[in-house]
This record gives C-alpha cells, structure tokens and sequence, in this order.
C-alpha cells in the first residue's frame, strides 16, 4: 500500500516480476503505474508525506528493511524517466557520473566491461570495419566505458566527434538514449523505465524499444507505458493496474488473447483508456 | 556628474597615491578612495560568500524543515531591506565594545553584515530553481544529498550565483551609510586591516561639502569613477554567467 497523506495511490499490490523479461505496466492515466515503479528503487522516499507499507523484495532482501543499502539499491536499479534529465555536464561526463560517484576503481571497471562483453560483445555492435578501431581505446578505461555504453545505448555514432559537448544540447531522442547509457553505466541488475518513448518523435521511440529487446536478455527490464501498441510489441509480461488496484497480471501472449478479467478486457479493446 | 567627472578623471587625477588631499588642498587625486573602496568590497564579498553560501544551501528542503526555512527566509528578507545606516549604526556599536578603532577590518564587518542577507537570499533563489527532476536523476543513481548538492545542484546554479555574488558587490561598494562610522576616512592607502580607509562614496560626500569648488569637482570624477566601477562588475557578471552557463539545463 502506497499513500500520499491520506490519498492511497496504491493498495494490494502482490506479484512476481520474471526475471531477463520486459515487464509492461499498463493502465489508464492516473492509476499509478509510475508510482509503482518508483516504489521499486525507493525514488518515492523523495516525496513529501508518502507512507508505504509491505515488502518489496529484490534478490530476497526487503528493500525498505530500515537497514538496507539504499545506494547500492539504486546502483542496481537504474531508472529512466519519462522527460530525459541529462546531467549538466558534458556527454562522456554524464556517462561516468554513476561509476564516478560509486568509486568504481579500475579493475572494477575493467571487470564490469569484460563480464558484459561475454554476452554482449563490442563487436556485434560495431558497424563492419570499426572493430579495429575500438581495440585501441582498451588502454583507457573510462573511454572504453563511454563508448562500449553509448553503442548499447545506441548514441554512439551521433556523438563520438563531440564527447566533451554539453549533454543539454542534444536532441531529446539522443537525451533518452543518453539516459539509458548513464543508467547503464553502473551496471545495474533491473531497468526501470517510466514511459520512456511518451516524449520521442517516432524514430527515436523505435531505437528505444530496439534497444531495450537487445537489453532484455541481460538486464530485467520494467516498463510503464501507456501505449498499449508498444506494450504488444516488446513486453514479455503485463501486469495491468486500474484505479491503484493490481486488477491482472501474466505472461503477455495469454494476456492479450485471453485476458480473464472484464476491466482488463474492456482496456484492451479500447472502451476504457 | 557626466559633464564635470570626466574633465577632471584624468590619469592624473584619479591615481596620483598618497598625496590625495581631499578636503583643504588643491591638488590630489582620489587613489585612496578606489583602492579602499575596492579592498573594502572584495574583502566584504568574500567573507560574505564564505558565510553564505553555507546557509543558502542549508535553506534546501533537503536539509532543514520546511517551517525553519520559511522563518529564516523571511528574517533575512527583512534584514536586505534594512537601511544601511542601521548597519553601520550596529557595526559601530560592536567595534566599541571590542576595543576595535576605525578601520579597513570594522568596515568589511559592517559591509559583510550588509551584503550577507543579499548574498544568501540570490544564491537561495537560483538554487530553488533547479528542477526537481533534475535532482531525482541523480539520486536514481544513487547519489547521495550532499553528492547530488555539489556535483549537480551547484553546476547547475553556478551563473545564477556568480550574478548573486556580482550583485551583493555592486551592493556593497557604493554604501556609504555603513561604513560612515566603521572605516575612518584618511588621505593613505591602508597597509593592514587595522588602518584606517578611504572609501568613493564618503570620498563624493566629504568632497561635496567642502566649499573650495576644485574640491567639489573632484566629488563628480569620484561619483563617475565609481559608476564606471559598478558597470564593469555588471558586464565581468554577464560574460562569467555566460561563460558558466555552457552545461547548465533550461
């Protein structure tokens, strides 16, 4: 149960999130999608007046047990909010923010990239004849970092001649993907994405969710979204809320050709939006 | 002032040391009063700042009550909108009870006393401007307070704080009230802060009351000199703000 003052945004809320899936949240405006997943890495303890009451439990351990790690919760869980918030500093700046303010040495670094690389290799996201070229940056950890994170992210081709630019002079499409590359760049366990595509032009919105399927298979991904189309196309479990209330949730084939409940239903043919 | 300072602002004039007579000689310029007016302002600007900007990010709703900052608000509003003769009223009566004389050190007090509540509440305004979102992007990843504080709240606030700081001097330099009674008023350039000094604004008062008219030009070049002084922190602010506000997020 979630509740601004006397307000309760959200109540009986209890399920599963599938672990290396794209979980849709779903619903009308208003129902609290984004205040559920903010209670997920704990961004709601930044409001004034909030009460939460119950567990939400990540790799077993309460996070709202009083002693648990809050910065290290949020190094393991990256967030991406709907309007992009670049960082006021340089791209390759915004980049090493996180692993800057978490002390990330050298050889942690190092480890981080080669564990990823195991399954995501540089290679398979260079274009045909700039493997060569990514070889030499190894020396350097924090350009390695930048560039290997820009390329997941899908940045890196449109801003490698101007690394040291501001961030706030990028497009808002190249401001979400920065934002996914900043998330990234921790390393974290679970993407929490609070309708990350509502503010892009179309193409944009495209590189995202493409994105975000090549992420899935390493990263556990949640994604709120208001937009039932993308919720079909890239989510792998729904979970559908309505007034505050967890109404159904499951894997997204059986969810969108049999849905069980009537409230569910009239959402998805469009007679409640 | 604009048709009898700059006839007799010439180099001559305006920066002939030690030999500036201001009340019953012809000749001299008016150095001391620059020089004074200058260390007097930058040191008041400095302490001022150091004092400052500690409070004004203290006032942040991430640090103290909400109550608490409301009422020191409030308190230091008033405290800008207190006539500066109050200031120097005030600045006098601690000097006397400390033993201190007439000096450079009283008159950087009474103008720290001045400049402080401007200072806080500037840098206090442009720092509440910072979008919210921008702070709760950082603490998603896993920033703390005081981290989010210095590593983006500040870049972010930084031209705003440099016109608050630029506008506090300008503030500052040409107060005469305050440091009537704090700084004394001599014909040298102090050597340390227990000296006695100068300053442009009693410099065009003392000037203007003498009835040797050579005198009371001098009191114009000083009020020019002093304009020009102030015009130039507003542009060195402008061209700094610019400068600063290269990364800032609008």
């Amino acid at each position: 149960m979630v509740a601004y003052g006397n307000q309760k945004v959200l109540q009986n809320i209890t399920v599963d999130i599938p672990n290396n899936q794209i979980t849709a949240i779903i619903g009308p405006s208003g129902c609290g999608k984004t205040t559920l997943l903010k209670t997920l890495n704990r961004l709601v303890d930044l409001y004034d007046e909030i009460r939460v009451e119950g567990e939400v439990r990540i790799d077993g351990a309460d996070i709202y047990d009083p002693k648990a790690d809050l910065l290290n919760l949020r190094k393991k869980v990256g967030f991406l909010s709907q309007k992009p918030y670049p960082l006021p500093m340089s791209i390759h700046d915004n980049i090493t923010f996180g692993p800057r303010i978490h002390r990330m040495n050298r050889k942690e670094l190092l480890d981080q990239i080669q564990e990823l690389e195991k399954h995501i290799p540089i290679d398979s996201l260079c274009p045909n004849g700039r493997q060569e070229e990514t070889r030499h940056s190894k020396t350097h950890e924090m350009a390695y970092l930048v560039e290997y994170y820009l390329r997941l992210a899908g940045l890196w081709e449109e801003v490698r001649e101007r690394l040291h630019a501001p961030a706030a002079q990028l497009s808002i499409g190249q401001q979400q993907r920065l934002a996914l590359a900043r998330a990234l760049a921790v390393e974290p366990e679970v993407i929490l994405a609070d309708e990350p595509t509502s503010a892009l032009d179309p193409i944009s919105a495209q590189l995202i969710e493409k994105q975000f399927k090549t992420l899935k298979n390493h990263y556990t991904i949640v994604v709120v979204t208001h937009i039932l189309r993308q919720a079909r196309r890239i989510a792998d479990y729904v979970i559908f809320l309505y007034l505050g209330e967890l109404v159904e949730h499951g894997p997204a084939e059986q969810f969108f050709s049999s849905p069980r409940d009537e409230r569910t239903r009239a959402y998805i043919s469009g007679e409640i939006s | 002032m604009w048709c009898r300072g700059p006839r007799l602002s010439t180099y001559q004039c305006s920066f002939k040391p030690r030999k500036a007579a201001t009340t019953s000689e012809k000749r001299g310029g008016v150095a001391n009063a620059i020089v004074g007016s200058l260390c007097l302002a930058f040191g008041a600007s400095l302490l001022s700042f150091l004092l400052g900007l500690p409070i004004a990010f203290a006032l942040q709703k991430e640090y103290i009550s909400r109550r608490l900052a409301q009422i020191t608000r409030l308190s230091l509003d008033i405290l800008w909108g207190t006539p500066s003769i109050v200031y120097g009223a005030f600045g006098f009566i601690i000097m006397v009870y400390l033993g201190l004389r007439a000096s450079l050190l009283g008159g950087i007090i009474a103008l720290t006393l001045l400049m402080l509540p401007i200072m806080v509440r500037s840098i206090d305004e442009v720092i509440r401007m910072t979008p919210p979102e921008l702070k709760e992007a950082s603490y998603a990843m896993g920033a703390t307070r005081i981290e989010t504080t210095f590593k983006v709240v500040l870049r972010q606030a930084l031209p705003g704080m440099i016109t608050g700081v630029l506008l506090a001097f300008g503030r500052g330099i040409g107060d005469a009230a305050s440091i009537l009674f704090t700084t004394g008023y001599t014909d040298y350039i102090p050597r340390s802060l227990f000296d006695p000094v100068a300053s442009l604004p009693l410099a065009v008062f003392f000037q203007v009351a003498t009835p040797i008219p050579e005198v009371q030009q001098r009191a114009y070049a000083s009020a020019l000199i002093l304009l020009i002084i102030v015009l130039l922190i507003s542009v060195v602010s402008r061209l700094l703000s610019h400068r600063y506000s290269r990364h800032i997020i609008r």
